[in-house]
């Protein structure tokens, strides 16, 4: 193949795969009556703001994004410091259990969260009665499940990063009089960050996406999250083509932005779980 | 690694992830015997033991119960039937269907991610910089974009009246979600979109990290472009095709958002369903919990065995648990 044609094959296919996200964003800005017409043009004249306007301010939207916003930083935090401490236990020590520990996580990952949402949403219900601030209709409910199906994974991928850690780092610090203390959160603790960056991705990913958890613990729209909120475009007549996607543009900005953000170590971080 | 990568290795200066593996250092730290690991792992366990394993064993549990609304909301005792829910469920001609559907969806999926993924890692490789630069930017844009946004503009894509691609192709009116296979052929294309960019992304850091030296070295010894594909590159690709094989087999298999919302629950009298949002379903809108939960069990089961494949693969492979 020819480098022509290969480079032009991989610009047509750039353009496809964009196409969708571009089309929502104009689509966004478009007046209603140009998405309401039946001649769909790939750009607009009269760009408005009205779509936005009426998300935020009719629809609410300004509350439902900074309820995804609380929850998915919540969740990157703690999920992040929780498996920084559970993959420095498995990679520096060698104790009874650590292998079947390590499956564990991974077979963790492959349970349908779907089917678990049964049980857990009785065991949300329980604890509402118990402590309010984490039972049914709170954030605290989607904080506490997202942390647990986030942390499997990023356990899982952390355990790469600290491996690639020389240990005799924390020899010449134990040497130096450092203790366990100083050298989990003076020494590994900043060596491992490009490696907590690339996992922080997915704890994100799983908490902002999440629509199954939302939906169903979720059943004042007070404290509703993005994903199970953009459900009340959807009408049964005819859909309000414009909100929804001016709503679906807020809530992949965000995303994208973490993305970017950390885009070099997500790759590496791929690698990292991928190579040893 | 794994030891078909030791060349590799070898003229390489030296990368930080090459160190003396399980020698001296590691019976040292090992020797440490304290309680220390146990206290690491201590935050893991507070929130893993109530939120995924007690769960885990409660939707078992559920699966040997009849639990319907009286006993959820009533506060009616749950009655033991053994496994009367599993023998409802296998005597059930619709599940037989889901079944089959979810397979053949999931595994269409799966080849076509691949399929997608790999020629696009290899297309990588070829191009120039800029070229190069868009394409990863691209697929960077579509992976990150939610499941649920990706959902929502594709199917004002292929909306009925004013979708674009009915418009571009003259044909208004025409829904694609009426007939069972466009629509799921409709949610393929949108799971394939959000997911090629992983197993592209991942091909192509592999294909890169191999030094050029010892593609050179085997052409210098008279190998064809095959041989150095077929003996050089894929054995030192292998550790990350496993993973992305077997990680896009369970994803696929789990889909959930896109078919439920672009299908609206299942599809029109739940032509559309899959496992998983058929366990959902049948808990959440039929309140016929313990059904949900059986079905929940059995998928659990299958995608063990597709775990279990994957640890003996990632073993085969030289990855050290």
């Amino acid at each position: 193949m020819s480098r022509r044609i290969a480079n032009t094959t991989a610009i047509v296919i750039a353009l496809l795969t964009v196409f969708p996200l571009y089309w929502m964003v104009l689509s966004a800005f478009k007046p209603d009556g140009e998405i309401n017409s039946v001649d769909p043009r790939p750009w607009t004249w009269h760009p408005t703001l009205s779509n936005f306007r009426d998300a935020f301010g009719v629809s609410g939207f300004g509350g439902y994004f900074l309820n995804s916003l609380i929850v998915a930083t919540v969740v990157v935090v703690l999920s992040g410091l929780v498996a920084f401490l559970a993959a420095v236990a498995l990679t520096r020590f060698n104790f009874k259990f650590r292998t079947t520990i390590l499956v564990m996580f991974l077979v963790a990952q492959m349970v349908p969260v779907e089917a678990l949402t049964i049980p857990l949403f009785f065991l949300v219900r329980d604890i509402g009665s118990v402590a309010p601030q984490f039972g049914l209709s709170t954030l605290g409910s989607l904080m506490l499940v997202n942390l647990a199906f986030s942390l499997p994974f990023a356990i899982w991928m952390l355990r790469g990063f600290v491996k690639a850690i020389p240990e005799s780092l924390e020899e010449a610090a134990r040497i130096d009089g450092a203790n366990r203390f100083t050298i989990l959160w003076r020494i590994l603790f900043p060596l491992v960050a490009p490696g907590l960056a690339a996992t922080s991705v997915f704890s994100f990913i799983t908490a902002w996406n999440d629509f199954v958890f939302a939906k169903t613990f979720i059943l004042d729209t007070d404290h509703q999250t993005l994903p199970a909120a953009l459900m009340v475009f959807f009408k049964p007549d005819e859909n309000d083509w414009g909100g929804i996607m001016a709503a679906s543009t807020l809530m992949t900005i965000p995303v994208l932005i973490f993305f970017v953000l950390v885009q070099r170590h997500l790759v590496s971080g791929l690698g990292g779980a991928v190579k040893d | 690694m794994t030891a078909t990568t030791t060349p590799a290795r070898a003229d390489r200066p030296a990368p930080a992830s090459v160190r003396p593996r399980g020698g001296a250092s590691k019976t040292k730290t090992g020797r440490r015997r304290s309680w220390t690991p146990f206290w690491l792992l201590l935050p893991s366990a507070v929130i893993l033991i109530p939120l995924f394993g007690y769960p885990l064993y409660q939707l078992g549990l559920l699966s040997f119960l009849k639990f319907g609304q009286p006993q959820a909301s009533a506060g009616e005792v749950a009655e033991f039937v053994g496994f009367d829910n599993y023998s409802t469920l296998l005597g059930d001609d619709q599940f037989w269907d889901v079944l089959f559907q979810t397979v053949v969806f999931a595994a269409a999926c799966v080849v076509a991610t691949l399929a997608v993924g790999a020629a696009l890692a290899v297309l990588l490789t070829r191009v120039g910089k800029w070229s190069r630069l868009l394409l990863l930017f691209a697929a960077l844009g579509a992976w990150a974009a939610p499941a649920m946004t990706g959902s929502t503009v594709w199917m004002f894509l292929f909306d009925t009246n004013l979708g674009l691609v009915n418009e571009v192709l003259g044909m208004q009116g025409h829904n694609w979600f009426y007939d069972k296979w466009s629509a799921f052929a409709l949610v393929g294309v949108v799971v394939v979109w959000h997911s090629f960019p992983f197993v592209m992304i991942s091909l192509y850091a592999g294909i890169e990290s191999i030094p050029v030296s010892v593609l050179e070295a085997a052409r210098l010894d008279g190998a064809s472009t095959w041989t150095v594909f077929r003996h050089v590159m894929l054995p030192m690709l292998r550790p990350i095709l496993t993973i992305v094989v077997i990680q896009s087999i369970i994803w696929d298999f789990k889909v959930f958002t896109q078919i439920y919302v672009m299908t609206g629950g299942g599809g029109i009298a739940g032509q559309n369903l899959v496992l998983n949002v058929y366990a959902y379903q049948k808990a959440f809108a039929s309140s016929d919990y313990s059904l949900g939960a059986a079905i929940g069990v059995l998928m659990t089961l299958i995608l063990l065995a597709v775990t279990i494949f994957y640890i003996r693969a990632l073993r085969r492979s030289g990855e050290e648990l």
